[in-house]
């Protein structure tokens, strides 16, 4: 269901937990399904051995999936104009992901309305994992 | 950059789907899709970065004959390769313009951005690059712009 401005406000809050216990396999899956084969996210000898990680990590652009999966069901498919991340800590496995979105504005962009959010995704420790920021049309 | 043409095809967006944890119907059910508001199957907003299943010299995929620098035999298929932790993702940012369904045939079109240092006390020296790649549809209309930031480490991403 799409969002309507006129029962949003400033400062609402829209959480979901986008993936919980995130599992190797998962990440091989988005590995698949993107076409980036890094071995840094699924070859756990390269990983620890060559590149000196303590284990493999999800692709940045996993946990951006993730985090969009949040967000389109708040904001309803195909309503997003932007959408935008910084990475700021790496994502492992048997991590568990809450992704947060906060109204910053109500207001109209080409005669419609639309819903500037800020977005956050953490994990079980409580550490951002990326921060962001979206816009999406609204219903008046 | 060359030009990459990227089919945008309904099984492929199932699977992306599928890898993100993502249930909702318009990405992989097309009668549930028609009935809703985007009217028939739609990608999830990240799609576009499987661009690189169509980039036929995309530089983390295994090729036939070549060496891989992902392990086998040794820990790496490349000898000698010095322990660079490799570049990461810092930032990725997206604009959609127009919609897009299965059946539509995007060309994408890659330009270099902006490059600059930073220093960092987890990893080094950091350098970070901007890439800004244009998709459009069959009909020449811009679909989506993503501006992605990679940043090269000195050294490991230190877990402190």
């Amino acid at each position: 269901m799409a969002l309507k401005s006129s029962t949003l406000k400033v400062g609402d809050t829209h959480k979901e937990r986008v993936v919980e216990n995130l599992s190797r396999t998962q990440i091989v899956q988005y590995a698949g399904a993107s076409g980036d084969y890094n071995p840094l996210h699924t070859d756990e000898v390269y990983t620890t051995q060559i590149a000196g990680y303590p284990t493999v990590f999800a692709h940045g652009m996993l946990t951006m999936g993730l985090t969009s999966k949040m967000l389109t069901n708040y904001v309803g498919p195909g309503r997003l104009k932007k959408f935008g991340v910084r990475f700021t800590n790496q994502v492992w496995p048997g991590d568990t992901l809450d992704a947060t979105a906060t109204v910053e504005a109500i207001r109209e962009e080409d005669g419609a309305k639309v819903v500037d959010l800020k977005l956050s995704t953490s994990n079980q420790d409580g550490k951002e994992v990326v921060t962001g920021t979206a816009t999406a049309r609204v219903d008046p | 950059m060359a030009k990459i043409t990227f089919p945008v095809e309904a099984s492929h967006i199932m699977m992306f789907a599928r890898a993100i944890g993502d249930t909702s119907p318009v990405y992989h059910d097309a009668e549930a899709a028609k009935q809703s508001e985007v009217g028939g199957i739609i990608p999830p907003p990240t799609f576009v970065q499987a661009v690189a299943q169509f980039d036929p010299d995309y530089f983390l995929r295994p090729k036939p004959g070549q060496k891989w620098f992902g392990s086998a035999k040794g820990p790496s298929g490349i000898e000698g390769k010095p322990t660079s932790s490799g570049g990461l993702h810092a930032e990725q940012h997206y604009e959609y313009h127009l919609p897009m369904h299965p059946g539509d045939v995007l060309t994408a079109e890659t330009k270099p951005g902006k490059t600059w240092e930073r220093e960092s006390k987890r990893a080094g020296k950091l350098t970070f690059r901007e890439r800004v790649t244009e998709y459009r549809n069959q009909k020449g209309e811009l679909v989506v712009t993503a501006r992605g930031v990679g940043v090269t480490t000195e050294r490991p991403v230190d877990q402190g």
